[in-house]
């Protein structure tokens, strides 16, 4: 039992550095820039067309919050080919199943994180909008310099909370033939007949990953709370 | 100047501000009385477009603005340039340091070189006699430190007007001196301000002007030992429910 742990751990980080890892992080960062900008356009008040704008943002939130992450999955992989567009898409849209991979993690992500980057945003006191308007900023100026480093305070639990579950979701990945790290241990585990033995192990290793990021997590909202602490006076008035 | 004509502001059926018409003297100190709920804040806040009033004619300088048309962003943001506001909560940046509040604005608004704005909040912090405190986070100070804080950000800005919004309310008696005592300071360099407050002996002593609005209306518009020495039955209810004696 000891040799094959010894022999396939090695194979299953390899998979997981060179694929579980890469697919979440590039998937994460695109979700968040997403979330942001679907957060912005959710809580912005412009009337006219930009309620149009309003109204894609939430119906892509209700869209991918609504339906399961593996059917979408098999949608985009296996499902797009066979969306034939004449003129546009004549042959259907085929992706290969990293594209297809990061594009479905990046929007289901998205789709929570907007959500927790909207209630950041809004946490943020009126007063620190007026007191931003007040010295003449203008409303990207504010959102850049005031309201988002302090929402990102905020929205650091719960977005880590986001990116933990999407390491764990790319798991998934397997079922369109991604060769991550949980399609490496079902390959060991075809060969060697050690089913509980290999998922035993790969679930570790998903653990281990998720620990060092709960400690990049930690160490984020101690650097992100620093302003937050008095080290001296006090709040008296 | 600030002139202001015919002001009118509604919250829903609520009327706030009925055909407000006043002026503000520059390098004046003109303190807004009346009791809660009268509209002194909203018409305070109307000086700095934080509220945009329904009708009426403001100017300021040579900047006109008719409420009854709708307000460019140019024109929003040129205003407030020249006026600042300091509020009753401070409202300093919790993310920046003392110092980092203080030029934030001259830095990314007014365009000043980075250096020059850092050598001008330095000056300003100790004006108000805290130059020790550059490098505190605003969670660090006392809210009359931090009061002052906000002070110096206005000022930073060089405004025409700072426009101060019970700047004292949410501090303890000795706090509030502190705070004062930097008004004052600022009052006798000339610098023009309009002050919401409910401290009748610090009104009495450094307004040039005292504006009483009571439930809209600007029932007294005019010198401050007018207002103290005042024969209308109301303004005397009024100062007399506002000052403890036995």
């Amino acid at each position: 039992m000891w040799k094959i742990i010894t022999e396939s751990t090695p194979q299953l980080i390899v998979a997981g550095l060179k694929y579980t890892i890469p697919i979440a992080v590039i998937s994460f960062v695109i979700g968040l820039i997403l979330a942001l900008i679907v957060a912005l356009t959710r809580i912005s008040q412009k009337r006219g067309a930009f309620s149009i704008l309003r109204w894609i943002a939430s119906f892509y939130v209700w869209l991918f919050r609504s339906t399961p992450l593996l059917v979408q999955l098999f949608i985009v992989y296996f499902g797009l080919p066979y969306l034939i567009v004449p003129g546009l898409f004549p042959n259907g849209i085929k992706l290969d199943p990293y594209t297809a991979g990061i594009i479905t993690f990046s929007l289901n992500t998205g789709a929570y994180c907007a959500e927790t980057v909207r209630a950041a945003l809004l946490s943020v006191p009126t007063g620190q909008w007026e007191a931003a308007y007040a010295i003449g900023m203008n409303r990207s100026l504010v959102l850049r310099r005031i309201i988002i480093p302090q929402a990102l305070r905020t929205a650091l639990p719960p977005l880590s909370n986001s990116f933990i579950g999407l390491v764990k979701d790319t798991s998934l990945a397997a079922s369109i033939t991604i060769v991550e790290m949980f399609e490496v241990s079902q390959q060991i585990a075809a060969a060697n007949y050690q089913p509980l033995l290999m998922y035993t192990l790969v679930a570790l290793i998903y653990a281990v990953f998720c620990t060092v990021l709960s400690w990049l997590q930690k160490w984020l909202e101690k650097k992100s709370s620093a302003y937050m602490l008095p080290t001296q006076g006090g709040s008296n008035g | 100047m600030i002139t202001l004509e015919k002001l009118s502001k509604s919250f829903g059926n609520n009327v706030v501000l009925k055909d407000i018409t006043t002026t503000f003297p520059e390098k004046q100190t003109t303190v807004i009385l009346g009791p809660s709920g009268s509209g002194k804040s909203t018409l305070l806040r109307s000086l700095n477009l934080l509220e945009k009033p329904e009708a009426g004619i403001y100017t300021i300088d040579d900047l006109t603005i008719d409420f009854s048309k709708p307000v460019s962003s140019k024109t929003t943001l040129d205003l407030r340039q020249l006026t600042e506001m300091v509020f009753q909560s401070f409202n300093l940046f919790p993310h920046l340091t003392v110092l980092k509040n203080i030029i934030e604005g001259p830095v990314h608004v007014l365009k000043t070189p980075k250096d020059k704005a850092i050598q001008e909040a330095k000056q300003l912090l100790a004006s108000v006699g805290l130059a020790d405190k550059e490098d505190a986070y605003p969670a660090q100070l006392s809210g009359g430190q931090a009061q002052r804080v906000a002070i110096a950000r206005s000022l930073a800005m060089h405004p025409e007007y700072i426009l101060l919004d019970e700047p004292t309310s949410a501090l303890d008696p000795e706090l509030e001196l502190e705070v004062l005592k930097v008004l004052l300071k600022i009052h006798n360099e000339n610098q023009s301000m309009v002050i919401v407050t409910h401290n009748m002996a610090f009104a009495k002593q450094v307004a040039n002007k005292i504006l009483f609005i009571e439930h809209g209306d600007a029932r007294y518009d005019g010198p401050t030992e007018g207002f103290f020495n005042s024969d209308d039955e109301r303004i005397k209810n009024f100062i007399a429910s506002m000052t403890f004696s036995i």
